[in-house]
């Protein structure tokens, strides 16, 4: 186990604390680059959506789990992000013009959201941003002259420097790790610096941070503006990936999907955003390759513990009509969270750190390092 | 005219099916400060219930109804057994997310069990009108605004003047208080949410010949019910009730008086006005900050 000796608040805050973290994120770094020449054209398209989910999640991170402000609306700053570069792209906009503005114009609208949201608290914060969010979707759906309503609008191929990149190149790939990278190191930065220790002391404590001198409502406007406008980055990128956008796909439903990436990721790191970007791209495909090669698989173990051809067979098309139950994902989906929030409350990042901790104490591991506190609910209303 | 007074009754009924979900909403949260998200599909759970014992198994309706408000306040206990207890006091996002997750599984199970096609029970309300001048009242409308009236006054005084209602007004305040006053908090938490559940029960059979059952019914309603319980502030029972015919109103009027689409998006309008306004409600209780 190394220990880290801090003689000054420079050494605090370093983005590497030490040469090892430059090598790990370095190797990381290298595979991801060359990672387009080793996977299959499938995963590389899965990879991308983790890229976009990623940079979302990092975006709610700074908002919910840095200024612990509920947000289950982030689904209409990534549409609105989106149908910004559809529209602006149909006046032969070029793609930095349009992918700039469609930060800025996301920026703005986030900053007016977080107006309201001062007054707001728990979950009347939470109804507030799910307001919000229907009625975005309902205006996406209404003013056809801009979003051509509920028939959506085609996103062509983006256009960089005279050159075409089509959604499925890796060269999209690229772009979309390139911003999710500066993503995350702009955010690490952000939150070394005055402002990003000011959201943090509002997320421990509002009355505490008003009287150490932070301007509360400045920053949680600033808090909300700044996730909104990388999350309308990232629905740039979204729209260009899907290459056809309607109202339908921004509903509340991709809302909570945000929030899971954050819970199951972990909501007190930035590489919970990335782990649980990666969890929730990946559980479809996963779960659909359960359903296929299950039932083959229970089958198979159930003859070698000696049932009969018959019985196999027998077992083997039952496990396979469960396994093709119309919902059965949403129920998975279901116990899923209810489980990381019952027994992984710091989510995959938490565990990671655990099993991290475990091999670095290695007998002297207590389970209790980590063990939450009982806490009594008091009063909300009065405060 | 004629039509204006059409339209506000049955956006009154429309209400109070809101007002009726949203009152699941404010016991949880009056007696454990928890916001249930799964309420509405409790509501669906509940109206299933009813149905395969007075639809599929052809019992009485009454005794159909009761047997469903019965197994759901288990049903209750049970989900705050299992998923709510354990954390219980810990941020309000965490017990949100669980109860999403709840959300999704129950509409998941019974869309397996009961299939996706919508469902119709049969009452006793379902033929008759009402009519008073040349004013059509629907029978299955007036039992939804009657039941209403009748479960909110009792539980108002339930909560009001019953030495339970008291304990759960206190365990909600102070968890830890009302414990070393010798009220067996979990005990009371465990009963709240099978009154709760039971209220959802009711609805789910009430509105089942307004909207019929099927598996997102809970979703949808209950996406509507809980702005009303916040437009009444969390946590008032007359509040919820009155939120949620304010939200039934607008939402008829709107999709009478106003062009297509506005139906569905004035009540979050006039919410957020509202919240703008009065951060707490309507009839929310001011909040005071305490170091």
């Amino acid at each position: 186990m190394r220990f880290l000796f801090k003689t000054d608040y420079e050494d605090d805050i370093r983005l590497f604390p030490h040469s090892g973290y430059v090598v790990s994120y370095g190797l990381l770094l290298a595979v991801l680059l060359i990672a387009p020449y080793l996977l299959s054209s499938y995963l590389m398209s899965q990879l991308v959506f983790v890229c976009i989910y990623a940079t979302v999640g990092v975006a709610l991170l700074i908002l919910t789990g840095f200024t612990g402000q509920a947000s289950l609306g982030h689904a209409a700053f990534l549409a609105i992000g989106a149908y910004t570069a559809a529209y602006l792209q149909k006046y032969n906009v070029p793609f930095p013009v349009y992918f700039l503005a469609a930060g800025a114009l996301t920026g703005c609208i986030g900053a007016l959201v977080g107006f309201p949201a001062l007054r707001l608290q728990g979950i009347y914060l939470v109804i507030a941003t799910i307001s919000f969010a229907f009625i975005v979707e309902e205006i996406l759906a209404r003013w056809e002259s801009v979003t051509n309503g509920n028939e959506g609008m085609r996103v062509k191929a983006l256009s960089l420097l005279g050159v075409t990149v089509s959604r499925d190149s890796p060269t999209f790939y690229f772009l979309c790790l390139a911003v999710l990278v500066l993503t995350i190191v702009g955010t690490l930065n952000l939150l070394r610096s005055p402002t990003g220790r000011a959201f943090v002391a509002i997320r421990d404590s509002e009355t505490a941070a008003r009287s150490m001198g932070v301007n509360v409502a400045l920053y949680k406007v600033k808090s909300f503006a700044i996730s909104a406008a990388i999350t309308g980055f990232a629905g740039v990128l979204f729209a260009h990936k899907l290459s056809f956008i309607s109202p339908e796909m921004f509903t509340l439903q991709l809302s909570i999907e945000f929030i899971i990436v954050i819970l199951i990721g972990g909501t007190f790191s930035l590489h919970g955003a990335v782990l649980g970007a990666i969890f929730i791209v990946m559980i479809d495909p996963f779960l659909t390759y359960l359903k296929d090669d299950m039932p083959g698989i229970i089958a198979g173990i159930a003859a070698t513990f000696g049932a009969g051809a018959a019985t196999a067979a027998n077992i083997q098309s039952k496990v396979a009509a469960f396994a093709a139950l119309n919902g059965l994902k949403g129920a998975i989906y279901g116990i899923i969270i209810v489980l990381f929030v019952l027994f992984e409350p710091l989510g995959l990042y938490g565990r990671w750190l655990k099993i991290k901790l475990f091999f670095q104490l290695f007998p002297l591991y207590k389970r209790a390092t980590f063990k939450r506190q009982k806490i009594y609910v008091k009063s909300e209303r009065n405060r | 005219m004629l039509d204006f007074v059409q339209q506000l009754v049955s956006g009154v009924a429309l209400g109070c099916v809101y007002g009726l979900i949203a009152l699941g909403f404010v016991l949880v949260y009056k007696a454990t400060e928890v916001v249930n998200f799964a309420q509405g599909d409790l509501m669906m759970l509940g109206g299933f219930f009813a149905f395969t014992f007075i639809g599929m198994m052809g019992l009485n309706y009454w005794i159909g109804f009761a047997g469903a408000v019965a197994a759901m306040a288990l049903f209750g206990m049970l989900a705050e057994r299992i998923v709510v207890r354990p954390i219980l006091g810990y941020p309000q996002f965490s017990i949100i997310m669980a109860t999403i997750g709840l959300g999704y599984f129950l509409r998941s199970v019974a869309g397996m069990i009961w299939g996706t096609d919508d469902f119709k029970i049969e009452t006793p309300f379902s033929q008759g009108v009402l009519r008073v001048g040349s004013l059509v009242l629907a029978h299955d409308k007036l039992s939804v605004i009657a039941a209403t009236i009748i479960l909110c006054t009792l539980l108002w005084l339930f909560f009001n003047k019953t030495t339970l209602g008291t304990a759960m007004r206190a365990s909600s305040e102070n968890m830890l208080a009302a414990y070393y006053m010798g009220i067996p908090v979990k005990r009371v938490v465990s009963i709240v949410w099978a009154i709760s559940a039971a209220v959802a029960t009711c609805a789910g059979v009430l509105l089942a010949p307004i909207t019929f059952i099927h598996s997102n019914v809970g979703l949808v309603l209950g996406l509507k019910a809980f702005p009303a319980a916040v437009l009444g502030g969390f946590g008032s029972i007359p509040g919820a009730v009155v939120g949620g015919v304010l939200i039934g109103v607008i939402e008829s009027m709107a999709g009478f008086y106003l062009p297509e689409g506005w139906k569905d998006v004035a009540p979050y309008i006039v919410l957020l006005v509202v919240l703008l306004l009065k951060p707490e409600g309507l009839f929310g209780l001011h909040a005071r900050k305490k170091v």
